[in-house]
């Protein structure tokens, strides 16, 4: 069972505000979650490389140069912001 | 034949013989919905002015005699996580509720090349995390074979959609059975390609190593029209690739059942499948036998491990990429804080729900300081395994049979309270995302009146066999 600081601890990481009731809740459903993850311990995994990419495939590149057509989107993506002054988004002060 | 039960070959026969026009396709597709749809809430959006207005461009492209693509004036529907220019994409969820997609995903934009015509967009669980639609923040969808069940999920919108006929097709996702399962608690034909054979550009990312766009049609030669249009590699999608395509190439003319080896994973047939399920997929198997099919056992011996490895890997990539939803860019903003970390965690707190909470807690605790290596470094590698396994059958076989899901569709809030049993739905269908395989959902029988469907599994980028096999039962 993982402990109350523990959920804390990664809602603190993940940015995710918890209610008083959900942490008691978080408690008990990541421990089972978890604990029928451990069933991957079991696998005997010497010498296997690990797969973040199933299909085979190499590095892509392209020529670093501008793409026509921002200013049109660069307007709709602005008015999607929730807050902006003078085109830039605002941020609430961090100090 | 109503005009709302038509196939696309059909539809498209019809619109090019002007035995109807797109117009009246399109306005009795809308009068079905919305009657219809008041039971089964499949859709979020109705895009109703926009999609009568694409049927006269078409009717006059038609009038002016020249020659429409297939999907030309074919009304479709878009999950809500697939982003349309100009249209609402709430993924399902309160953090992206008003959010106005500002361009075309590309499987939309090669769509609106062949001019089809969008009805709306379709429900899903809440960022495409559920099995049921049940955790969509704006209500559940019904299955239209009985309204008291899930339509499954998360692509429920779109296959109950397709299923009650109130649009021609859909495109889904698929990260972890999200095509399949739906379709086969619908009835109807799912693709969940490759991984890579369709670009993912311009679709809301749950995980990225997984996700892969595809289509829900009624007929397997639906799903291959579909897939034409809407595959290929994309410079938007560095994981999109085109060339392999080609070479993987198997024409369905080529396929013969007297030369098809089929394999049947003796692991995908234990406890805890419901054995009325099995009975209807153990019969599927026999007819292609019967046909001339040679049947042989395969063993993919880590079927065990591929649900705790998915539940490790799809929410430590969705804890990443759910970072973005922090109410500055886009979205929900909860700016009452008095900082700019409040207005994270408020913004946050409010935006997501429980379900997509649960797996962000997940992923950010395999993925957190010390845990890394014991959780997700050994997924990756059990994941390997896996692969490794499909590898081995796929030498012997030509493609491999399965169930798609344990049971038929179940009935609402019966799984939703116990997360671990609603992920165990996905039972046989996870390992083909963490495998990057094609596999299709076909429907192939009946428990009671509920639809069962067949999971018929491939090489990579050999879409056109599967459909191709599937095609053969289809019209056996």
């Amino acid at each position: 069972m993982i402990s109350e600081e523990e959920v804390q601890h990664i809602a603190k990481l993940a940015r995710l505000g918890l209610t008083e009731k959900e942490l008691g809740r978080f408690q008990k459903e990541l421990s089972a979650i978890l604990n029928y993850i451990e069933k991957l311990k079991e696998v005997d995994i010497s010498g296997v490389e690990p797969t973040s990419h199933s299909i085979e495939m190499e590095n892509v590149m392209r020529e670093d140069e501008e793409k026509g057509k921002l200013k049109t989107k660069n307007k709709k993506l602005l008015e999607l912001v929730p807050e902006t002054k003078d085109g830039y988004l605002k941020v609430k002060s961090i100090l | 034949m109503e005009l709302t039960e038509l196939t696309i070959t059909q539809a498209h026969e019809g619109l090019v013989k002007k035995e109807f026009s797109a117009f009246e396709l399109c306005q009795a597709y809308l009068a079905r919905l919305e009657k219809k749809d008041k039971e089964i809430s499949a859709f979020l959006t109705v895009t109703k002015d926009s999609a009568l207005s694409q049927a006269k461009k078409v009717d006059d492209m038609i009038l002016e005699g020249r020659e429409i693509p297939v999907l030309a004036g074919i009304p479709c529907a878009i999950k809500d996580n697939i982003l349309v220019e100009d249209v609402r994409c709430t993924v399902a969820s309160k953090i992206l509720e008003n959010y106005i997609a500002p361009y075309d995903a590309t499987v939309v934009k090669k769509l609106k090349e062949e001019n089809c015509l969008i009805l709306g967009k379709t429900n899903l669980d809440e960022f495409a995390m559920g099995s049921s639609t049940e955790n969509s923040a704006f209500g559940s969808t019904r299955n239209p074979y009985d309204l008291s069940r899930v339509p499954g999920g998360s692509s429920g919108g779109s296959a109950a959609a397709v299923a009650a006929n109130l649009c021609l097709y859909a495109l889904g996702s698929d990260t972890g059975g999200s095509i399949r399962q739906p379709a086969s608690f619908c009835g109807i034909v799912g693709l969940k390609p490759t991984y890579g054979a369709v670009s993912r550009y311009g679709l809301i990312a749950f995980a990225s190593s997984l996700d892969q766009i595809g289509p829900i049609t009624k007929t397997v030669e639906d799903a291959k029209i579909v897939f034409e249009a809407i595959k290929g590699g994309d410079e938007l999608d560095s994981t999109s690739v085109e060339s392999k395509i080609a070479n993987f190439r198997v024409p369905a003319a080529r396929v013969q059942i007297s030369n098809l080896r089929i394999g049947v994973p003796k692991e995908y047939f234990i406890k805890g499948m419901d054995p009325e399920v099995e009975k209807v997929i153990k019969e599927a198997i026999k007819k292609y036998e019967e046909m001339g099919a040679k049947i042989e056992e395969v063993s993919l011996s880590h079927t065990e491990c591929a649900l705790p490895c998915y539940y490790i890997i799809a929410p430590s990539e969705a804890s990443a990429n759910l970072a973005r939803y922090d109410g500055i860019k886009y979205g929900l903003s909860e700016s009452k804080g008095k900082d700019l970390l409040d207005v994270y965690l408020k913004s946050r707190e409010e935006g997501f729900g429980p379900e997509v909470r649960r797996r962000i807690m997940l992923g950010t605790y395999a993925l957190s300081a010390g845990y890394y290596e014991a959780y997700y470094l050994r997924a990756q590698k059990v994941r390997t395994l896996i692969k490794d396994d499909f590898d081995q059958a796929f030498k012997e076989v030509d493609a491999i049979l399965t169930p798609v899901s344990p049971t038929p569709a179940f009935k609402l809030r019966e799984k939703i309270t116990d997360p671990l049993t609603m992920y165990l739905s996905d039972i046989f269908t996870v390992s083909v995302n963490l495998a990057g395989l094609p596999a299709i959902s076909l429907p192939c029988g009946k428990v009671g009146k509920l639809p069962v469907g067949l999971q018929i599994i491939g090489k990579p980028f050999e879409e056109e066999k599967i459909l191709a096999i599937g095609e053969i039962l289809e019209k056996a």
